[in-house]
């Protein structure tokens, strides 16, 4: 099937191109914060940079940076660029990780939003002919809006589902003859788990493609949906600081996201340093909003860790892609001074062919850290000897040591134990926070 | 020959067990013989029921982790030494032995004992050397 592109023109534009568009929208967007946002203006002076010294995406370097934390001292409206009278819509972030933060859209801004998921959408084959089934939650969310949103810009049939009850999910899977699901990737796992339950056959279903993100998973989950679905699973990310689901967006190749660039400017940074680094190397993802009006972060941290790549892709698109980010740096675990991504785990456990339904607890017991693994047993592990039962519970052992290069105790336990989770996975249970706080 | 036993995983919490003896209460299985191997974090529930088919299919529907040996059941005459004579028979043979545990007949002058071996049929062929007849599946649920 060839190639379909929403916008193909800015999609496959020359990098010339692309820069043209970014260097122009740059200026404006930082007069435009520099004139309406007092935080910027405050940090912009102190940092000695006036908005005639931005020129283009080259001078990007020279401001500074957003975080999270600016969002929450700036709450609820702070760091709004544009009156209220122009501020149609809403979305907050749950504030897992402590207080939740708010950001605005204009009429413009919703208007760009729904482009860049319809160009998501176009990338995973869908046009006006599919049924688009919505099972990221609504609400303060993006989520479910994010893509809702997509759909009704390609004219596609939008199936708001909303998360949660799973039973329904799977009859109007059925009924109503979904072609697209879109949701978090351990709520798709749940989904295929209980389609599979209930002996029904994923042929029979007209589901051809997944659009699963919200959370970090890793290649071998994508693999396993793909074949207890019997889709194709796109990975797409987006967060809620900078848009919400689709900033950037993967294509036919499956190989990154592609960063909607005439729209945000991706940087990669070292995080101890701020210092930007080269296409390649691992870092953390930086994002500037050229084109928003209400709120146009400018380089804001998203603690995610990820590698960009400029390499032409199969599909044809031009824009910069992004790795599927290894983790949050907010997930990540130091355990005995070593860094673990929860997402590492998930790659033993699944490459080994293990249960993708896992949990990971971090103690601390007479001041070492400890780290312990529970993975749900399966039929094809079980055994009526503990000697081959024990032997599974070694082999875990053996490879979580090898590949974090610290020991984990590895537990089995009994298969639908583990919570599971309609949003994003709650994977990790860190007991030491508990302690001192 | 062999008898077929069915192996459940038992998660070291609460319950677990009722769960699973609840369910073949509930569907009129008759338990023949059982044992239980344990670690710290789990347990093995070994079963030796009076329809194996059914209680495999009630399991499974409860999520329960199953899977299925075939097993050696010994008949021994119920008197002092007669496990001495299987032990060695199979030590003598070079059996090796993972587990076993005995069960009772209605009758005084039997006992049974279930093998876990590698070679079943070799097993089956040794005792019956030595006088020891061995149990088939369909006779478990008529002791």
């Amino acid at each position: 099937m060839a190639e379909r592109y929403w916008q193909k023109e800015i999609e496959t534009a020359s990098r010339e191109q692309i820069k043209a568009i970014q260097d122009e929208r740059l200026v404006k967007t930082v007069k435009h914060v520099y004139e309406n946002v007092e935080m910027y203006r405050k940090r912009m002076d102190e940092a000695g940079v006036s908005p005639d010294d931005i020129k283009g995406a080259e001078d990007l370097h020279k401001l500074p940076f957003t975080t999270k934390q600016d969002l929450r001292d700036y709450y609820p409206y702070g760091l709004f660029a544009v009156p209220q009278k122009d501020v149609v819509r809403l979305h907050a972030s749950s504030g897992t990780t402590g207080k939740q933060i708010v950001v605005g859209y204009t009429k413009h801004d919703l208007e760009v939003w729904d482009d860049i998921a319809a160009r998501q959408l176009y990338a995973v084959g869908a046009d006006e002919n599919d049924f688009i089934h919505v099972a990221y939650g609504y609400g303060l969310f993006t989520g479910g809006f994010g893509l809702h949103g997509g759909a009704g810009r390609i004219g596609a049939t939008a199936i708001p589902v909303s998360s949660g009850n799973t039973d329904r999910q799977i009859t109007i899977l059925q009924d109503f003859g979904s072609t697209v699901l879109c949701c978090t990737p351990s709520y798709a796992m749940y989904i295929a788990e209980q389609i599979k339950e209930k002996g029904i056959d994923p042929k029979s279903l007209s589901l051809k493609a997944g659009i699963f993100g919200a959370e970090p998973w890793t290649e071998e989950m994508r693999r396993q949906i793909e074949e207890m679905l019997d889709i194709k699973a796109y990975d797409v990310y987006g967060l809620t600081e900078i848009m919400g689901p689709c900033v950037s967006y993967e294509c036919s190749e499956q190989t990154g996201m592609h960063v909607n660039e005439d729209h945000f400017i991706v940087e990669t940074i070292d995080p101890d340093t701020g210092e930007v680094l080269p296409y390649g190397t691992p870092g953390e993802l930086v994002f500037t909003c050229i084109s928003k009006e209400c709120c146009p972060f400018i380089r804001y941290r998203t603690r995610d860790i990820g590698v960009l790549s400029i390499e032409p892709c199969s599909c044809g698109r031009t824009f910069v892609k992004m790795t599927k980010p290894k983790g949050r740096t907010d997930d990540m675990l130091i355990i005995r001074g070593v860094n673990v991504f929860p997402s590492q785990i998930e790659t033993v456990l699944l490459r080994m062919g293990y249960s993708p339904n896992y949990k990971i607890f971090v103690d601390r017991v007479n001041n070492t850290d400890t780290l312990l693994v529970q993975v749900e047993m399966t039929e094809d592990m079980f055994s009526d000897t503990v000697t081959k039962i024990k032997e599974h519970e070694k082999a875990i052992k053996a490879e979580l040591r090898s590949l974090l290069g610290i020991g984990a105790d590895v537990q089995l336990v009994a298969p639908g134990s583990i919570e599971r989770s309609m949003g994003k996975a709650k994977r990790v249970e860190d007991k030491r926070k508990l302690i001192g706080g | 020959m062999s008898i077929r036993q069915i192996s459940v995983f038992v998660e070291n919490k609460q319950g677990s067990l009722v769960k699973i003896t609840d369910v073949l209460a509930k569907e009129n299985i008759d338990l023949r013989a059982m044992s239980i191997a344990d670690t710290q974090d789990f347990g093995i529930l070994r079963l030796i029921v009076s329809d194996t088919d059914r209680a495999l299919e009630v399991l499974r529907r409860e999520n329960c982790i199953v899977t299925v040996t075939d097993v050696v059941g010994a008949r021994l005459r119920n008197e002092p030494g007669a496990l001495a004579t299987v032990v060695k028979v199979l030590s003598e043979g070079g059996i090796n032995m993972e587990y076993m545990y005995a069960f009772n007949g209605a009758t005084p002058h039997h006992a049974y004992m279930v093998l876990r071996v590698d070679d079943n049929d070799r097993v089956e062929q040794l005792l019956l050397q030595s006088g020891i007849k061995s149990i088939t599946e369909a006779q478990v649920c008529e002791i």
